[in-house]
């Protein structure tokens, strides 16, 4: 794999394929990819996946640590989302302070998580105001090959669904050798899933791969679940230089619905 | 609607718009641009030869926006110098600019917004947006639109217009949403869109329309600003 961009032969030859709605590999504009999950990818983390998405690959572990609340939420656990984009997972990545994307990524994968409900806040308190447990999610790409952000967070619902609690010894310090059964107070049925929309010309698509992502114009990512039994979405954000029209927002809205059950049906029996 | 907003707004109700252009007078071009107590002041420097020299672009010519807030615009000191959080707006609010600029007349150059929140309640970015996007058009930099942006909450399930802090920090029945958007001032393209909360697909839908209605008081504001400024 070079690490040329994407040709404009390439570019111009995918605009005239997606405008008679056809792909590569076969798949419709709005057809989502082969989606796989594993576990198992550290027994040193509290809990940790492997997520699929066609070629893409995202591993993502669960840390656990004592802290203290922030001032703002005193009797609420904290959430950190990070990652990096390793030089591992493409030749378009470099080592050194996180670019955009590797800013942007974790950003959005927090969002889909923290503002869906999944985690019980309260729950994380060991002692109100003093000491909380602070969840440390971390997300890596071991090949991109577009969707990175999707990938990243369901790689992140996997693993936090994944995680058990480690054992406190007398003092109330972390054994981390010692694992505990208990799980990580989640919400049993909030599962937070990302979809993000590419737009070329007037076309929109799903789970792009790497060569058609970079085609695309602009994107835009929603973060989808259901909160007492409503779809909600909770959070959104369009990246890119090329605007969105109303009418292209609205079918994307129209959309959500069947794609969120379609995904979820899909990853609920991978799912912990 | 039976939800009382707690600055006793009406639903589609803003806040006071307040708008100044020129306040940097060593900047190109430069404004002001207040809702209520939010107030954001941006600064254009440019199109100036960009440097480092391999940044430069000779097919034409670079946006670059830096959004922070000043540390003593919330009530928790702000570490001053730029975060994540400040990276990822000054990225959205360049997207949300973007598309109604022509600086491709501009082989190799920059133009620079500085954009800081001197005081915050709420609604930075949207304000950030505002302000910019008349700083650029004092600046004379071509553009084929102006830019207007505004934040829809909702409170439990109702709707409103510009949220201010207290609103974002709203907690009963389905709590705060967020939801800043940006668009081209006379067309319906949007060039920012970002959400927060929890809030049906088909809520979204009457949210847009709602933004579409505040951005033309927006506007008006924008306009006026301008306007001011040349007499």
């Amino acid at each position: 794999m070079s690490t040329m961009d994407v040709s404009n032969l390439t570019k111009d030859f995918l605009k005239k394929m997606f405008s008679e709605g056809k792909r590569f590999d076969g798949r419709g504009l709005m057809d989502l990819n082969d989606v796989t999950i594993e576990y198992g990818v550290s027994n040193k983390a509290e809990g940790s996946a492997r997520v699929k998405i066609g070629k893409t690959e995202v591993i993502a572990g669960v840390k656990l640590a004592l802290g203290e609340p922030y001032p703002d939420s005193p009797d609420a656990g904290n959430l950190v989302v990070s990652g990096d984009l390793l030089p591992l997972a493409s030749p378009r990545f470099e080592l050194g302070p996180p670019g955009f994307l590797g800013i942007e990524i974790p950003r959005l994968v927090d969002r889909v998580v923290r503002e869906s409900g999944m985690i019980e806040w309260e729950k994380l308190v060991i002692k109100p105001k003093e000491k909380v447990w602070t969840i440390y999610v971390d997300a890596y790409p071991l090949n991109d090959d577009g969707s990175l952000t999707d990938a990243a967070s369901i790689a992140c619902v996997a693993a936090l669904r994944d995680a058990t609690l480690p054992a406190l010894d007398k003092e109330g310090k972390i054994d981390y050798e010692k694992k505990t059964k208990d799980k990580l107070p989640l919400a049993k049925d909030i599962i937070p899933l990302s979809f993000t929309f590419y737009k070329l010309g007037d076309k929109l698509l799903l789970h792009p791969t790497r060569e058609e992502e970079e085609t695309c114009d602009s994107k835009i990512t929603f973060g989808l679940s259901m909160w007492n039994g409503k779809l909600m979405v909770n959070s959104c954000q369009k990246g890119w230089e090329t605007t969105f029209t109303l009418d292209e927002i609205k079918q994307m809205l129209d959309i959500l619905p069947e794609k969120y059950e379609e995904l979820s049906k899909k990853l609920n029996k991978h799912l912990k | 609607m039976t939800l009382k907003r707690p600055s006793g707004r009406k639903a589609n109700e803003m806040r006071p718009i307040v708008t100044k252009v020129g306040v940097v007078p060593n900047a190109d071009g430069s404004a002001m641009f207040g809702f209520g107590n939010t107030i954001a002041i941006a600064a254009v420097y440019g199109p100036r030869q960009l440097h480092p020299q391999h940044m430069q672009d000779p097919s034409t010519g670079i946006l670059r926006v830096n959004y922070d807030l000043l540390s003593f615009s919330v009530s928790d000191r702000k570490k001053p110098g730029p975060s994540r959080r400040s990276q990822e707006i000054s990225k959205v609010i360049e997207w949300a600019l973007l598309p109604v600029l022509d600086i491709k007349e501009f082989p190799n150059t920059v133009v620079d917004v500085q954009v800081y929140i001197p005081q915050a309640d709420a609604s930075t970015r949207v304000a950030a947006i505002n302000a910019a996007a008349l700083a650029l058009a004092h600046a004379g930099i071509p553009m084929r639109d102006l830019v207007s942006a505004v934040s829809i909450g909702k409170l439990d399930s109702d709707l409103v217009v510009d949220v201010d802090k207290e609103e974002e920090d709203f907690e009963e029945g389905e709590g705060a949403t967020d939801f800043p958007l940006a668009k081209v001032s006379n067309s319906d393209e949007f060039t920012l869109l970002q959400l927060d909360g929890k809030i049906p697909p088909e809520k979204i839908k009457e949210a847009l329309d709602m933004g579409v209605e505040a951005c033309k008081e927006i506007y008006e504001a924008q306009k006026k600003a301008l306007k001011e400024m040349m007499a």
